[in-house]
């Protein structure tokens, strides 16, 4: 292996761009075969962050084991948590009260629009800019803080339980979160000013990374990253989950298939998730929070799937139960390990320096890839 | 022709710069709407559920409400909590377990919330608590019934 780094037989440089890389965003290795300054090839390492979430799974009750998933796609804790939530139901075949119903949904997209934040901020620093960082973020704070009020945890929430959800929401949600959607409708404009029209911006994205609708499906990319290239992919609108039936939204696709248009995609899709949340706010109906369920949860023998749409793409969990307490298998498909599975494609042919553009609105999130 | 889209590109550019100035301006010369907050000099206010760490509120006779059913022991996905029981014998002369120590480890809990959730006795509870930082790992395992303790009248 060692002797591989360096120099090829063809003159071309190998570097590694990684593993503890500050635009990588966590502990992913690339090894980069590079001609000058062009990229030949992107070859991604994984396992540095491997923690056997599905090997631990196995030995964890069906109460016990979507804690874990908070761990994978942190941005999006709070979705992996309502997948894990869905297919144990699936399982119990268990109605969940309308008011639990509302309120993962717009805590859903509340995360959507907290992981889509920290995403620009952190895209426009991988490019050079920081300052974006800091305005993203005094947002994001916002959700947080609805967050840490009704779920009791910031990033790692595990509030949705088989059932339903923990507690009840707090008193003041309804309030905080008209207060975060007025706020940050009037602040998404300088998101659009002080990047999406910025000119440096715009060169270093438009006509960077770029895949076509075909190979986007082939590699299965989803979420944003799929949408990008026209792939109309979003969960929410194909197999409608929870509310998302009832709801009126629009699924964002772009045709650019490059950086940019990934970029506009999540732009877009932040107004999307305020429409949602716009139209559950008002109308969480009153009852119970949690179904009731026996304190020992037993699946049938059987296995189940769920998915759902989390900032990322799609997240799939299917498990295979024996009848126990334990599930006998568990198998999540991520979306960040299809999305990184395209990065070769995407970068050959680019230059080093746009492979940072590639990769930040590929919107990397790396214990998800790992798992 | 060319001239002409030379100059459009150059006017897009330094209007797009300018955008983005005007709002880094409007920020330099707007401080109140900066909102840093000076951490060690002033504390966050954190909210009521926020997870820090798992305590068991005492009474102020120094009684507890466990009973060392092992509930939440069961429940932790991780195994921070580990429960000691013992024999008692209390006031008929009866035999009966209660708890002898609750062993805490704080360095592996994920702050999950499903100990407090199982326990069917309200005997533990999650605090505010945030600052965890000590300078030696064995400080981070604690006992969390106070010693000389004992459970509540009334609690089964
Ligand atoms: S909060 Fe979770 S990890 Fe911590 S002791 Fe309770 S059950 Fe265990
Ligand atoms: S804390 Fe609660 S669940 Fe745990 S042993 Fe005591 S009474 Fe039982």
């Amino acid at each position: 292996m060692l002797e591989e780094l360096g120099t090829n037989d063809q003159g071309d440089m190998i570097i590694n761009v990684g593993p503890q890389h500050p635009s990588t965003h966590g502990v992913l290795h690339l090894v980069i075969t590079l001609h000058g300054e062009t990229v030949k090839k992107v070859e991604p390492h994984l396992g540095y962050i491997h923690r056997s979430i599905e090997k631990m799974s196995e030995s964890l009750s069906y109460r016990q084991f979507s804690y874990v998933t908070s761990r994978m796609d942190y941005l999006s804790s709070h979705i992996n948590n309502h997948a894990c939530a869905l297919a144990v139901e699936k399982g119990l075949q268990l109605e969940i009260p309308g008011r639990a119903q509302y309120i993962r949904v717009i805590l859903d997209e509340l995360t959507r629009i907290a992981s889509h934040q920290l995403w620009w901020g952190a895209l426009a620093m991988d490019l050079g800019a920081f300052t974006p960082f800091f305005y993203s973020f005094r947002e994001r704070e916002m959700i947080n803080e609805v967050m840490e009020e009704t779920c009791g945890a910031r990033l790692t929430m595990n509030y949705i339980v088989p059932g339903g959800v923990m507690f009840d929401l707090h008193p003041d949600f309804q309030k905080k979160v008209k207060i975060f959607l007025a706020e940050f409708k009037s602040k998404i404009h300088e998101y659009n000013e002080l990047v999406t029209g910025n000119i440096i911006f715009q060169n270093r994205t438009k006509g960077v990374g770029y895949i076509s609708k075909e190979n986007a499906i082939s590699y299965g990319m989803t979420g944003p990253s799929g949408r990008g290239s026209g792939f109309k992919c979003d969960v929410r609108k194909l197999h409608p989950y929870e509310l998302y039936d009832q709801l009126k939204f629009e699924e964002i696709t772009e045709e650019g298939g490059d950086a940019f248009a990934r970029y506009m995609v999540r732009i877009r899709e932040m107004e999307q998730s305020m429409n949602i949340i716009e139209q559950l706010i008002d109308n969480i109906p009153e009852g119970d929070f949690q179904a009731k369920t026996k304190a020992v949860l037993k699946l049938p023998k059987g296995d189940f799937y769920s998915r759902v749409e989390t900032a990322r793409g799609e997240l799939g969990v299917y498990i295979v139960s024996e009848g126990g307490t334990t599930p006998y298998r568990i198998k999540y498909r991520s979306p960040g390990f299809s999305n990184l599975s395209a990065l070769n494609d995407l970068a050959v042919g680019g230059k080093l320096g746009d492979l940072m553009a590639t990769m930040g609105t590929l919107d990397l999130v790396i214990p998800d890839i790992d798992r | 022709m060319f001239l002409k889209e030379y100059f459009k590109t150059v006017y897009q550019t330094i209007s797009s710069l300018l955008t983005g100035m005007r709002l880094t301006g409007y920020y330099f010369t707007h401080t109140k709407e900066i909102i840093t907050q000076q951490y060690p000099e002033t504390k966050p206010v954190l909210a009521d559920r926020f997870r820090g760490e798992v305590i068991m509120p005492h009474n102020e006779t120094n009684e507890h409400r466990c009973t060392g059913c092992t509930a939440c022991e069961l429940a932790c996905p991780n195994g921070t909590i580990k429960i000691v029981t013992k024999n008692e014998i209390n006031a008929e002369g009866k035999k009966k377990k209660a708890i002898d120590t609750f062993v805490y480890r704080l360095e592996l809990c994920t702050m999950c919330n499903l100990c407090v959730q199982a326990c069917p006795s309200d005997a533990i509870i999650m605090s505010n608590a945030f600052e965890h930082s000590v300078y030696d790992r064995r400080l981070l395992t604690k006992v969390l019934n106070k010693p000389g303790s004992k459970i509540m009248e009334g609690v089964e």
